[in-house]
């Protein structure tokens, strides 16, 4: 098991004011990611386990990117990895942005 | 930014597949909007203590959602397991989360419960545990049966219903089951494994569906409710089984007994469950794998239903 920690400072707050969301499942090929707000405004912090060693240069790649995409200030993000692929990973990071910026 | 309310992020419950959909999309779908509160929700962390011994990752829920929602306004407790998540078997925690909802069920008393079973049975990562878990939910379903709680239990997943899950859902008050929804203990790959494929040959779907799969269980009275594969159908399933007198005791299990007796000495020589089917005076047997859900409901309408609130 490989644990990663990849923390980013954003342009803005995510939109929203949903406090916890839930996407995916940990299965072959796929991974879950749970969202919590509760960083400050314009930080983001992705934690990460997974059982794939040695993809630290493609997670770091993948997160800068979706940080840049959609400014995800205030989320923290836990994944547990089940060997998805950058592609699958990306939509899922977005699929829980998106269930963040429903109101309560 | 938009100020108009986001859409639902999923298709509604007439559309949306049983067997497809995860464990989280089935709960939210089959009870009223918005009314499921979870219990020890994936932000407590509540993981595998065994996983990591083997490398293996975990899942924040350990693979089972429980909680409380209501069903066509009334409350209800509910379990759904994760089919996806180590073929939905039951481990330490996974397991103590059904029992721990249970025996709330019993102490309550008037709140039914509903389980999503997913499950390939015991996760044999943490087999003893696991054991151990089926023994006590198998326990506290009981407890909460003779406390006068109805469990429903709700089959249709990918993984079925298999070994401990099947043993658990023969203790249920009644179940509905989709044709995808397998229930056995031994699953098709256990008994070759164990038999040879000359028993059984587990790559051969047609005779796996055949004698473990939705329509023959339908017909042989150990599921009470054929359900088409949407959670629509499953919600409709669940209110009119809750619906239905519940009950439990003695008497209730000696007519099981008889009925199960009646069942060897009806269909004990039958080889295949098609030779069951034509025993019971279904005249195109060979059909019956193919009739769409709403032609088969029919038919199997027609051959009454073996109500015994036990099997």
């Amino acid at each position: 098991m490989e644990d990663l920690s990849l923390r980013h400072a954003t342009r803005e707050p995510a939109g929203g004011t949903e406090a916890i969301a839930i996407v995916g499942v940990v299965a072959s090929g796929n991974l879950e990611v749970l969202v919590e707000r509760v960083l400050t405004d314009r930080e983001c912090l992705v934690e990460i386990r997974t059982t794939a060693h040695g993809f630290d240069d493609v997670w770091t790649a993948v997160v800068a990117d979706f940080v840049e995409r959609y400014s995800p200030g205030g989320l923290k993000f836990s994944i547990n990895d089940g060997g998805a692929r950058p592609d699958t990973v990306s939509l899922r990071l977005a699929q829980a942005v998106r269930l963040m910026e429903r109101a309560r | 930014m938009s100020t108009t309310p986001l859409q639902p992020l999923t298709a509604p419950a007439t559309v949306t597949s049983w067997y497809e959909a995860s464990a989280r999309t089935r709960t939210r779908l089959l009870l009223d909007p918005g009314s499921f509160v979870e219990f020890i929700g994936p932000e407590k962390r509540e993981v595998s203590p065994h996983l990591k011994v083997f490398d293996l990752p975990e899942q924040f829920d350990d693979g089972i959602v429980v909680g409380c929602g209501s069903l066509g306004g009334a409350k209800v407790l509910i379990a759904a397991q994760e089919g996806r998540f180590m073929g939905g078997a039951f481990g330490e925690v996974h397991g103590a989360k059904l029992t721990g909802l249970l025996r709330g069920a019993r102490d309550i008393g008037s709140m039914p419960v509903l389980i999503l079973f997913d499950t390939g049975g015991v996760r044999l990562q943490e087999a003893n545990a696991g054991e151990l878990a089926i023994a006590e939910i198998m326990r506290a379903v009981i407890e909460a049966r003779c406390a006068g709680v109805k469990v429903v239990g709700l089959i249709g997943g990918r993984s079925g219903c298999y070994g401990g899950g099947g043993l658990i859902a023969a203790c249920c008050s009644s179940l509905a089951v989709s044709e995808q929804g397998r229930i056995a203990v031994s699953g098709p790959e256990v008994i070759e494994t164990n038999r040879g494929t000359e028993e059984f040959d587990s790559r051969d779907r047609a005779l796996v569906w055949r004698t473990m799969g939705g329509k023959h269980r339908r017909l042989l009275g150990a599921a009470d409710a054929f359900v088409d594969d949407t959670v629509q159908a499953f919600r409709d399933a669940a209110l009119a089984l809750l619906g239905e007198a519940g009950g439990f005791g003695l008497e209730i299990l000696t007519k099981e007994q008889a009925r199960l007796e009646a069942r060897l000495r009806d269909f004990g020589t039958c080889a295949d469950a098609l030779d069951i089917w034509s025993a019971m005076g279904i005249s195109h047997a060979d059909a019956v794998s193919s009739l769409p859900a709403d032609e088969f409901i029919t038919l199997a309408d027609a051959f009454g239903r073996i109500s015994h609130d036990a099997r």
